[in-house]
């Protein structure tokens, strides 16, 4: 049931493995990368099961597509691997857990997806979000966070039931055919994950950052330019859909915003360090927080701007402490049309 | 006219004492599920004074007295069982001296928690005192009496009452009395190098003399407070989780709690580990340490420290602890009621299980948890059971479970805190027959005739 789109006649061919070689976390050299990410295919022992972090990054590095962190969760999986202990995963699968209360509602568009984040909902307002309709809850989560659990097959559980009840209570009884994704998290599942998985995803995807810069472009006037030097954060779910970055620099564009260029950002960003908590990485947590942070700093940005609420969570308190404002990307453009 | 009400009103005022139906209805009760019983009078004393005069009154009228604080203890202590005066000393507020090089501060008996947290806040903001999870109007005096605990309990020393540094007691017969250094010397600082004589007041729910001041110990409060909680799937190893825990000296506060709601935390437990420090680096430094100590535990992938939003964490830290009054009206009828069962650090596991096999036999929800008392040498355990008022059954099976409770703390080596009288009762029939001899003798020693807060401490009530 939903096996993986892998195909290893790719890696085969592969002459540079980037899966591994341009990993932040793990060193090799070819030699090395290529029998290990062997191992992987074949499904025998390796390091990379029990050293990945899980930072979601080789999904991007790989050149064709063929899925090589997907791959790894599921070997981790098939071995019993936990990167994170026990207690904590399966607490974490209670608490997640769909609730089964969701009820047929009328929406209009643009629907925005928020995700199991419904502390976020004040966002959703404005001139930004005019006539928006948002949905939220355990029922329409998208459960991708289990990547960095290894459980794969809590997704696989989930997901269909969670696409059939977007499609079924939200988008299909209002006639809306598209889907504002407010987390990466969610768009990487509905582009990336989902058709990796074989399975079907009825709605249009649209990433947040592509919904701002449409909306901003239509609001141009109104723009009041913030002249700002911003640091940005990039969530590890945004390396599913890289071909969005460039939204960034559209978005920042708009509104006058300077995205200060730094060592840990694009391809070389940083994981903010929630992840290496809950598996229990002080050290390396510590350490990229650190580096992360300050390289932020040195390079003159007064924001640090957000995507992901865990990011956001994770980091605020550091970034505000090096003198600098943690803000939400959605909350920037509020600003910057003066709401 | 009431011959003893106009004596009462002649030294406390009119204002202050009350004979009304209204008033010996809300005095009879406190908020638990023990059985009303009204008392003939309730009287406010402003003064040391005032309640010597009392208390000489009471024993020429053969009337007995309760001493109150807060009113919060939940187990009846503060309920009249023999009628008589209730003595609520919450006009006794005073905050009458901080010393700060020492470190103490003397309160008047009916100083709230709250309200001298506040005081040093604001006018001694490097210091500060110790709080219990109770409301803030808990007074220092009532939380002392009954062998209270609070934040510092395991940093600072262990309960409340061993922080007490004097007392000043009116005695069951009207003298009053200095305990500790300030008997000599104008300084609170302690209870030695004197015979220590505060004992006979500490632990004893009012039954041998009413405390008037408290000396209070202080402590530092560093600028920084934050916190990690280790999550666990098997209760057995909790004992040495906390061991290892305490032995790094590096936390503060050490709590623990069990609860099957919300769903993420049904079947595990959470040790929450409070830290201070003056600086980010002391903070991430004591973290590193804390976090090696249980280094075996979280690379087994067996238990782990749980990523807490910031939000989340406030909450956990905050002192005094809010969430078990939200617990209280989990059953819509804002009751909850708990043994607190004083128990050995390694009787953590029994307790857990006993908590468990009593929710469920009695057919209750429950909340359990705990705080480390001194540096690992006893553990406050309590088996919260919330209740609805309006619903008899409710309260019934919540009195049954409290009974069950009591009896399992004692079969696993454990003691009852704060007991209510029929949990008074069991310890005593436990007790060493000599060791209850010679607290009889001491309260008839001290109270000739018989009326500080009767039926508390006594075999046959």
């Amino acid at each position: 049931m939903n096996a993986l789109k892998f195909d290893p006649g790719i890696c085969a061919k592969c002459e540079t493995y980037d899966c591994l070689m341009k990993c932040q976390y793990m060193d090799f050299d070819l030699e090395s990368a290529r029998e290990e990410r062997w191992k992987l295919i074949r499904g025998e022992d390796t390091r990379i099961l029990n050293d990945c972090v899980t930072c979601y990054a080789c999904e991007e590095y790989c050149p064709y597509n063929n899925h090589p962190f997907y791959l790894i969760v599921e070997r981790q999986e098939e071995k019993g691997i936990h990167p994170v202990p026990k207690p904590i995963e399966k607490s974490q699968i209670k608490a997640m857990a769909p609730k089964g209360v969701i009820a047929p509602m009328k929406v209009k568009e643009p629907v925005i997806n928020m995700c199991y984040f419904p502390m976020m909902l004040g966002t959703i307002r404005g001139k930004l979000f005019e006539g928006a309709s948002a949905i939220v809850g355990s029922d329409i989560f998208c459960n991708l966070m289990y990547l960095h659990f290894a459980r794969n097959s809590v997704i696989k559980e989930r997901l269909p039931k969670m696409i059939e009840n977007i499609q079924k209570n939200y988008l299909e009884p209002s006639g809306v055919k598209e889907l504002i994704c407010y987390h990466d998290e969610c768009y990487g599942t509905y582009t990336s994950w989902a058709p990796a998985f074989g399975i079907e995803v009825p709605f249009k995807p649209i990433h947040l950052f592509e919904y701002l810069y449409n909306r901003l472009s239509e609001l141009k006037s109104e723009i009041k330019p913030l002249n700002l030097k911003v640091a940005y954060q990039r969530p590890c779910s945004n390396r599913l859909s890289p071909e969005i970055d460039h939204f960034v620099d559209d978005i920042f564009g708009l509104i006058g915003v300077e995205r200060v260029n730094r060592k840990y950002d694009h391809e070389n960003a940083l994981c903010c360090g929630g992840v290496f908590e809950a598996q229990q990485r002080f050290d390396l947590m510590e350490k990229n927080q650190t580096l992360n942070v300050d390289d932020m700093k040195e390079n003159g940005a007064t924001h640090c701007v957000f995507n992901c609420p865990f990011c956001f969570w994770t980091l605020s308190d550091l970034v505000s402490q090096k003198g600098m404002t943690p803000i939400m990307m959605s909350d920037l453009c509020h600003q910057a049309l003066g709401e | 006219m009431d011959r003893i009400f106009e004596r009462l009103a002649d030294i406390v005022g009119r204002d202050y004492v009350s004979n009304a139906a209204e008033e010996r209805f809300i005095y009879s009760r406190d908020g638990g599920v023990q059985m009303p019983h009204e008392p003939d009078y309730v009287v406010l004393p402003n003064t040391t004074e005032e309640v010597q005069k009392i208390i000489l009154l009471a024993n020429e009228e053969k009337i007995p007295v309760v001493p109150m604080g807060g009113g919060l203890v939940l187990s009846g202590l503060s309920i009249p069982l023999k009628g008589g005066i209730v003595l609520d000393m919450k006009r006794m507020n005073r905050i009458i001296e901080v010393n700060e090089k020492s470190h103490y501060a003397v309160v008047e008996a009916g100083t709230a928690l709250g309200m001298l947290s506040a005081y040093l806040n604001k006018h001694h903001p490097s210091l500060k005192n110790s709080l219990p999870d109770a409301p803030p109007v808990a007074t220092v005096a009532g939380n002392i009496m009954i062998h209270g605990s609070g934040h510092l309990s395991q940093s600072e020393g262990g309960f409340h009452s061993e922080m007490v540094t004097g007392l000043e007691v009116v005695l069951p017969t009207g003298k009053i009395v200095k305990l500790g250094s300030c008997s000599t010397v104008p300084y609170w600082f302690s209870r030695a190098p004197l015979p220590d004589l505060a004992g006979l007041f500490l632990g004893w729910n009012g039954t041998t003399g009413i405390i008037t001041k408290v000396g209070i110990k202080l402590f530092p409060r560093p600028l920084l407070n934050d916190g990690l909680m280790f999550m666990t799937e098997d209760v057995d190893t909790v004992p040495d989780i906390m061991f290892r825990i305490v032995n790094t000296e590096m936390c503060e506060d050490l709590t623990f709690f069990i609860t099957p709601k919300p769903a993420m935390f049904e079947g595990f437990q959470m040790t929450i580990i409070s830290i201070t420090a003056n600086s980010e680096k002391e903070m991430r430094l004591k973290k590193e340490i804390i976090r090696d100590a249980l280094r075996g535990y979280y690379e087994s992938k067996e238990a782990g420290f749980v990523p807490v939003p910031k939000e989340m964490k406030a909450f956990l830290l905050e002192a005094p602890q809010k969430n078990l009054s939200a617990f209280a009206d989990v059953r819509k009828g804002g009751g909850f009621e708990y043994v607190g069962a004083i128990i050995p650090v390694e009787k953590i596991p029994d307790a857990y299980r006993a908590g468990l096999d009593i929710a469920a036999k009695n057919g209750i929800t429950y909340s359990l948890g705990g705080r480390m008392i001194g540096r690992g040498h006893s553990f406050m355990f309590y088996f919260a059971y919330p209740f609805n008022r309006a619903d008899k059954e409710d309260m019934d099976r919540v009195r049954q479970a409290l009974d069950d409770t009591n009896h399992a703390a004692l079969k696993m080596g454990g003691i009852p805190w704060k007991a209510e009288v029929s949990g008074q009762q069991l310890i005593l029939k436990q007790m060493e027959p000599s060791t209850y001899e010679f607290m009889q003798d001491i309260r008839k020693l001290l109270d000739p005739n018989g009326i500080m807060n009767p039926g508390n401490w006594e075999v046959n009530p």
